[in-house]
């Protein structure tokens, strides 16, 4: 702002006085702005470099006071190989991106399907179905929990993957419906008219011509979905119980609470806050690097949905 | 009511019971498209929420068959019956009163911040990004162990300051304020700084200039020129951080367990104890939907209120 005020006070008043005093404010504004820019981002980052640097220390050494922020043992190799080793971590992670995986696969498939159908054929109660979706995206999960713990329940399927990955083929989220739809009504219908003359059918106007155009908005919905899987807590925490076939963010917890694999195996308790933070930190990190390579996607998908909603 | 007008449109054309063959193709070819939708729809959530309703009514423990109890539940939530119910409301409240605020203010502050020129302004919004991307297990581990009364670092910086330190999850009193602290952490930085941002972008330079003629400070283009245009977009993040502080649960799930002395049983974990934990369904499926009203309410008279301040550029 200080730059845009700066500016159009030069062109509105290009006195002498006003070119004087300009400098000195602009650079106590510039200063002032980096100052809390900075600030506010050390506050956001710091958790992570606390936790990074936690996890290069001993346990003796993380509950010394007063508290050091660099590892004087740096012993970040061999508390990451006993994280690996000694509790079943990658086995939590290989769950969580299988979940991750088979449901976004699901998902985004079938919102584009179900999209496609919303956006490019009239239909008695179209518009009628299009809000009931839209409502369905304001409900609180917590009236449909139960009843669907009691339907997976029924089906044999608690302890197993499927209450979390089966329900994504079925449309996949009204929110990604929307995202998609939203983007298939942005592309011309001369494409798919042309292509009806030339004699293609729907399913082929849809897999030739819509969804290669549509690889933005897939990547939005597939980016968004990813964070949403992986971090995911409460489906893991009602359908999973045995410590085998946890997700990373189930095994976390469970690991927060002083169980590893002896405590699983043999069942004796040692205190591993360093390697906790270890895995703290192996398990926000996939998010975090695809948030660093899929940006774009992020802020469109979240400000789509946002202000058009 | 674009449903009338999309009728309308057709029938002026041709008639519903004289359909060109090519309609009725197309039409069919809708439903085949949406049925996905359709089924998951009646499978997840109409016969759920259908059944929800039914439970509520009734008593339910897997074992035996539900039991059609009436009121039974509800008067029990309801009436004083269940000592934990309204204070985890009245926790649930008190979290959302100051979270949502604080988050709102805090979003649109960074949000105003990240949207000057500032060099390396997309590393910067990563940054204050990054803390929405944490799992809340891991952001609640992390803050549980920054926050701990002896050791933490938060009480060292606090105590190096001279300043007396909260035992924080040690303690009732300081419990809900460090759920509350973690939650900042994880919201201010997110997605509905996000959203503000992309609004902020969206205001019209023509009317910064013209405020800029009429010789206005830059509070009082704040005042009136940027908030009553992001009036809509704050409405929008308003709605859905009460939607969302009213339904707490992994943090303080996490990090505390509701504790100590139930400081943070919050009625998510309420809900979610009586039926996973207790088995309870019929009771649990009643708690969850005295949440849902509570939350449709809370929505309606948001926006009851909103005529009175959002204001649309187009209306």
């Amino acid at each position: 702002m200080a730059v845009a005020e700066g500016k159009m006070a030069s062109r509105v008043e290009p006195r002498p006085r006003a070119f004087h005093q300009r400098p000195m404010r602009y650079i106590v504004g510039r200063v002032f702005i980096y100052l809390l820019i900075i600030v506010g981002g050390a506050v956001s980052m710091f958790p992570f470099v606390w936790t990074l640097m936690s996890s290069g220390k001993s346990v003796w050494e993380l509950t010394a006071f007063p508290p050091t922020l660099f590892p004087q043992e740096q012993i970040f190799i061999e508390n990451y190989t006993r994280l690996l080793t000694e509790v079943p971590f990658l086995v939590w992670i290989r769950n969580s991106a299988v979940v991750t995986g088979l449901n976004l696969l699901g998902a985004i498939s079938s919102a584009a399907i179900v999209a496609y159908g919303f956006s490019r054929f009239q239909f008695r109660g179209r518009e009628a179905w299009f809000f009931i979706m839209l409502t369905t995206m304001m409900l609180p999960g917590e009236v449909t929990l139960i009843p669907q713990y009691l339907i997976f329940h029924a089906l044999g399927w608690i302890d197993t993957f499927n209450p979390l990955i089966v329900p994504a083929y079925f449309g996949g989220g009204a929110f990604n419906i929307f995202l998609i739809r939203q983007f298939f009504l942005s592309i011309p219908r001369d494409m798919d008219e042309s292509a009806e003359i030339d004699g293609a059918n729907p399913f082929q106007i849809f897999f030739k011509i819509l969804l290669p155009l549509s690889k933005p908005v897939l990547a939005t919905a597939a980016a968004l979905g990813f964070i949403g899987n992986w971090n995911s807590f409460m489906g893991p925490l009602i359908y999973l119980n045995s410590p085998r076939k946890f997700t990373a963010t189930l095994g976390l917890r469970y690991f927060s609470m002083g169980a590893t694999a002896a405590t699983i195996e043999i069942g004796s308790l040692q205190p591993m806050e360093n390697l906790l933070m270890a895995g703290s930190l192996i398990v926000a990190m996939p998010c975090l690097i695809l948030f660093f390579v899929a940006q774009k996607y992020f802020v469109q998908g979240i400000v789509t949905t946002g202000i058009k909603g | 009511m674009s449903t009338m007008a999309g009728e309308g449109a057709r029938i002026a054309k041709a008639p519903l019971d004289s359909m060109t063959a090519r309609q009725k193709r197309m039409e069919r070819y809708g439903y085949l498209f949406i049925s996905p939708w359709l089924l998951g729809f009646f499978a997840f959530t109409f016969i759920p929420i259908a059944a929800s309703i039914f439970l509520s009514f009734s008593r339910y423990s897997v074992l035996r068959p539900p039991e059609f109890i009436g009121l039974t539940n509800y008067r029990y939530a309801l009436l004083g019956g269940d000592r934990l119910m309204w204070p985890s409301i009245g926790r649930s409240f008190r979290y959302a009163v100051f979270m949502v605020p604080l988050a709102l203010t805090g979003s649109l502050l960074v949000a105003i911040l990240l949207n000057q020129k500032v060099k390396g302004i997309a590393y910067w919004r990563t940054f204050y990004f990054l803390p929405t991307l944490t799992p809340g297990v891991a952001s609640a581990i992390l803050w549980g162990w920054l926050l701990n009364p002896e050791l933490g670092l938060v009480n060292y910086l606090i105590g190096g300051l001279g300043l007396p330190t909260p035992r924080w999850f040690a303690s009732p009193q300081w419990a809900l304020p460090g759920i509350i602290l973690i939650g900042m952490w994880g919201s201010v930085g997110g997605g509905s700084m996000i959203i503000f941002l992309a609004g902020l972008q969206d205001i019209p330079v023509e009317l910064v200039e013209a405020a800029d003629i009429d010789g206005a400070g830059r509070l009082r283009k704040f005042w009136n020129i940027t908030l009553p245009i992001l009036s809509p977009v704050i409405f929008f993040n308003l709605i859905i951080g009460i939607i969302g502080a009213l339904r707490v649960f992994e943090t303080a799930f996490v990090a505390t367990r509701g504790g100590p002395a139930r400081a943070t049983w919050f009625i998510s974990l309420h809900i979610y104890a009586t039926a996973f934990e207790y088995f309870d369904f019929g009771y649990a499926a009643a708690l969850a939907w005295v949440l849902v009203v509570i939350i449709v309410s809370m929505t309606v008279l948001q926006f009851r209120l909103a005529k009175s301040w959002v204001f649309y550029q187009g209306a």
